[in-house]
Order: C-alpha cells, then sequence, then structure tokens
C-alpha cells in the first residue's frame, strides 16, 4: 500500500446551528480544501458521513448534494457512509485504504449531523435505532442505558463500590470539560466540578446527566492524499501509520460489556500496521460519549490494564500535563461534543493539529504520535487511526 | 440457506409461552435468540431447540429519559440463559426504584410481552421479561 497522509482539517463550531447539514459540511470542507492549497475541483471523490439527515431534516442520499454543494466535479463520486458515531472515522479510514491502494491520489472525507433540531424524545428515538431492532430497541434501551448497563458490570465484575467508581467517572468528565474550556469549537467551554456531575439529573441508572455527553450539531472534514503529493503541497502533512475497524454483534451475543472485542480487534490491527504499541502513543482523542466510555476505552486500547482505568483521570494521568498520556485534549465527545455523523472527523482533526503543535492552550508538548479511537453503536462499531508528524 | 426457526417463529414461541432458539448439531452450542449460523464454530447444521426459561440476571438500568413513545421509569437489563446464551430484556414485577447492584445475580425467569410498534417500526414486538424468582 502507498503512503498516505491529512493536508487540510477543518471542523465547525460544535454546539446548536441554525445552519443546515449541508451549509455545515460546505463550510468546514471548503476551509480543508483551501488549507490545503488545493481546490474542490482537485478532490477525485467525497466519503461522507452522516447519520440521521432523514430525521433531521427529511433528507437521505445527502452525499451527491454534499458534493454539489462543495462544487466537485461530476466525475468525482460521493458516497455515503452510516457507522453510526463512528461514522466519520469509518469514511475517512475507507479514503486513506482507496488513496493507499492507488484508486485516488487526492480525497475529501468528513461529516456532518444536525441532532439538536430532532429534540430530546426523537433523537432518543433514533439514535437507539443503533442498536438491535427487533431484541434491544425493542426493549426500550437507549445510548445511556447501554453505558448504565456496561458501568454496573464494570462495578460488580472488578468489586468497585458503584459510589466509588460514579467518584471517578465525574472525574473523566471534569477532566473533559476543563479541557473543553480551551476549546473555541467546543459545544461547552465551561469547567465543571464533581459535585456538578454528581448532582445532575438521573438519565439510566447509574448515568447522570454530565456522564453523558450532549447532542450537537456540527461539521468536520480533512483532506487525503497520497504522502508524495502531499509532501509536495504542503509543509507538514500528517501520516497515516496505522488503522484498524472491528464489527460485532448485539449486546446480548457480546455478552461482557466491560470488554468492547470489536476495539480490541481493531486497535491490534491499528498498531500492529504502525509498528508501534500503546506506550508509544502521545495524544488521544478516545470516545468518551459516557465518561464510563473514556475508562473502557482506555482499557480497550492497551494504554491501562482491564480494570485499572477507573481512576486514571482522579490521578491526573490523562489530563493534559498529565502523568501518563493526553486523553481527550479537544474537550472530547463529552464537551466537545457529538455531532455523530461528523465526530471522528473532529477528532482526527484535533489530532492533526496537536501533532503539528497548532492547539494553543491545550497543545500536547511534543506529541509525534495520535490515536483516534471512534465507537459506533451499542460496541457494534470501532475504528481506529494511528497518525505520526 | 433457509433459517430453522425465523423471528416469526421465534415470535409465535413467545407467545405460546416457548423460547424456542437452535442447537448447533456439531459444537452443542445454544443460539437464542436464533440465528442462521452457529457463532461458536460457524456451522449452519443448526436443529430447533426449546430452552427452559431461567437464567441469571447480570446487568441492568433503570431508563428515566426515554425514547419518545415510551414512559419511563422502567428497567432494561441482561441475563445469562442456563443454556448458555444472554438474552435482553424488561424486568418487570417490580418497581424500578428498588432497582439496586444486589439485582445481579439474582435468578429469573423469562416470560415476555408486547411491545406496540411506532411510526419507524409497523410491527408490534413481544420482547422478553425476566421476573425475579423470589416474587
Amino acid at each position: 500500500m502507498r503512503e498516505v497522509a491529512i493536508l487540510g482539517v477543518a471542523m465547525t463550531k460544535f454546539g446548536v446551528s441554525e445552519k443546515t447539514n449541508l451549509e455545515m459540511f460546505a463550510e468546514a470542507g471548503l476551509e480543508a480544501i483551501a488549507r490545503s492549497n488545493l481546490e474542490p475541483k482537485d478532490m477525485e471523490a467525497l466519503f461522507f458521513g452522516n447519520c440521521l439527515g432523514d430525521f433531521e431534516e427529511g433528507q437521505l442520499h445527502m452525499a451527491p448534494f454534499a458534493h454539489a454543494e462543495l462544487g466537485l466535479p461530476v466525475s468525482s463520486p460521493a458516497t455515503r457512509f452510516e457507522s453510526a458515531c463512528a461514522t466519520a472515522t469509518v469514511a475517512t479510514r475507507h479514503a486513506a485504504l482507496l488513496v493507499g491502494a492507488g484508486v485516488y491520489d487526492v480525497v475529501i472525507a468528513g461529516g456532518t449531523e444536525r441532532a439538536t433540531k430532532m429534540g430530546t424524545p426523537l433523537a432518543t428515538r433514533t439514535f437507539a435505532m443503533a442498536c438491535q431492532a427487533q431484541h434491544e430497541s425493542a426493549a426500550g434501551i437507549t445510548f445511556p442505558g447501554v453505558f448504565a448497563m456496561a458501568t454496573h458490570m464494570y462495578s460488580h465484575k472488578y468489586d468497585i463500590p458503584l459510589k466509588n467508581l460514579k467518584r471517578h467517572m465525574a472525574d473523566v468528565a471534569v477532566k473533559n470539560h476543563f479541557h473543553g474550556s480551551m476549546n473555541p469549537k467546543a459545544h461547552f467551554q465551561k469547567k465543571i466540578d464533581a459535585e456538578t456531575v454528581l448532582g445532575g439529573m438521573m438519565v439510566a441508572d447509574p448515568l447522570q446527566l454530565f456522564d453523558c455527553c450532549p447532542f450537537s450539531d456540527g461539521a468536520s472534514a480533512l483532506v487525503v492524499a497520497e504522502a508524495g503529493k502531499a509532501k509536495d503541497l504542503m509543509k507538514n502533512p500528517i501520516f497515516f501509520a496505522g488503522m484498524g475497524q472491528g464489527s460485532n454483534g448485539p449486546l446480548y451475543i457480546q455478552k461482557d460489556l466491560t470488554r468492547i472485542r470489536a476495539r480490541e480487534a481493531s486497535a491490534l490491527q491499528a498498531y500492529k500496521q504502525a509498528g508501534v504499541g500503546p506506550q508509544d502513543i502521545d495524544v488521544i482523542e478516545l470516545h468518551d460519549c459516557f465518561t464510563i466510555a473514556e475508562i473502557l476505552a482506555l482499557e480497550g486500547l492497551g494504554i491501562y490494564d482491564f480494570g485499572t482505568a477507573y481512576d486514571a483521570a482522579t490521578k491526573g494521568e490523562t489530563a493534559l500535563h498529565g502523568k501518563k498520556v493526553i486523553v481527550n485534549p479537544s474537550g472530547g465527545l463529552k464537551a466537545k461534543g457529538h455531532p455523530i455523523g461528523a465526530t471522528g472527523a473532529a477528532q482526527i482533526t484535533e489530532v492533526v493539529e496537536q501533532l503539528r503543535g497548532e492547539s494553543g492552550l491545550r497543545q500536547v508538548d511534543g506529541a509525534r504520535i495520535g490515536l483516534v479511537d471512534t465507537l459506533g453503536g451499542d460496541f457494534g462499531t470501532i475504528c481506529n487511526i494511528i497518525l505520526r508528524s | 440457506m433457509e433459517y430453522k426457526i425465523t423471528f416469526k417463529d421465534y415470535q409465535q414461541g413467545l407467545e405460546e409461552g416457548k423460547f424456542i432458539g437452535v442447537k448447533c448439531t456439531s459444537c452443542n452450542e445454544t443460539i437464542f435468540p436464533p440465528a442462521a449460523v452457529c457463532r461458536e464454530c460457524g456451522s449452519t447444521d443448526l436443529a430447533p431447540a426449546e430452552l427452559k426459561g431461567e437464567g441469571t440476571l447480570r446487568t441492568f438500568t433503570v431508563i428515566r429519559v426515554a425514547p419518545e413513545g415510551r414512559r419511563p421509569p422502567y428497567v432494561v437489563a441482561m441475563a445469562e440463559l442456563d443454556e448458555g446464551p444472554w438474552a435482553m430484556g424488561n424486568l418487570i414485577e417490580m418497581n424500578p426504584e428498588d432497582a439496586d447492584m444486589n439485582l445481579i445475580g439474582k435468578r429469573v425467569r423469562l416470560g415476555s410481552h408486547p411491545v406496540k410498534g411506532d411510526t419507524y417500526s409497523s410491527d408490534d414486538i413481544r420482547v422478553i421479561t425476566f421476573t425475579l424468582n423470589a416474587y
């Protein structure tokens, strides 16, 4: 496979937007193209992520309209990817695979989502459509419910009293909101304390409001190119070192919700391809859709042993200037926000900017190798990308 | 390759109080709800099998912010059935406010209840229920 790199990256501010899915995507996409010193006509394909456009705007088949909005040539195909919350990471992986294979030299990938338009009851219903319809969604499970069940299982399996575990989970939220306070693109840019987390309304026992990421609107995009061409266009392209993706079925097949096997398989592929291990990673953007999710991810990615990541945030090991590895300097899904179809591209955007030393107040000193981790559905899809400067 | 037991057969079973899955004739794995392929060994040589409908509760949550059309609070749980498979369903005949960590490891009996379809899923579906044996 040819070496592949990322050129320009961009994201809109995440939050509540009055703009359409297409407007948000075009703003991010045109910025990413301009930062690559290229023009829309240079894009040979669009790998487009969106999950719920049909419910948000009555819009299916959004990819060709996004293509038109960007002004791409008719000969450049636009394809929609949908992998629930992992959508844009999966789109980017496939963009890199096809550039690596020599099918294209320069393409654009990313995603957009306008989730707040639906309101909480419909958003909760449509998000739950990413669980198995006949056997899971029909039981009334919700996404907070999925991670709530994982929390109870974690507490029981590792014999950590629920009250203690929740205190440590609150510290994950505090850390990620602290990081978000330094990110002008974040949905929430306000620091919070653990008491705020532990005083929030109950969403799905034992997860409270501040254990959960928000519904957000936003878009993000990036230009992917063959490495030689990338080096000609830009002084600091960021290279794909390794990628992985795993799939799994409904939760009743997965059984142990503390071990997300699709992640373990995906991360192994990515580390192997990159020729690095968990100890080599300087900065991580991982899937903290709920506080417990960050703990599960740190273990599944091999950064911590199973059953030991629960107090990483409490011990200050994962915060900016922390002792082990900096996790979610952008604020994560928790504070930066989670427009599901765009999330993966925004995680990549953060890691690329970190590796370029462009992250300002939240810059991870000397970051050379970064890891992206995105989870889709009820642990059904995991996609990992390792990037290096 | 046809399903030995389809979703419709499985649903019909639930309505009659039966828990019908399939058993792999190659490796003896029980698969419930039924599927076309044995997840243990990959064989498609499966035979219908009735489960006895008992198991052990492994995890749970109380849903308080519900999807459109659902009325919280209610309990969603997962149980390990005595034959090996796990199932997701609703823990019923108990007050959701009493749901706590003591539930994990409790013996449960399976049943089912009908859930009305909505705008996005026109079919009514029977969903697994769990009842604590002590009740």
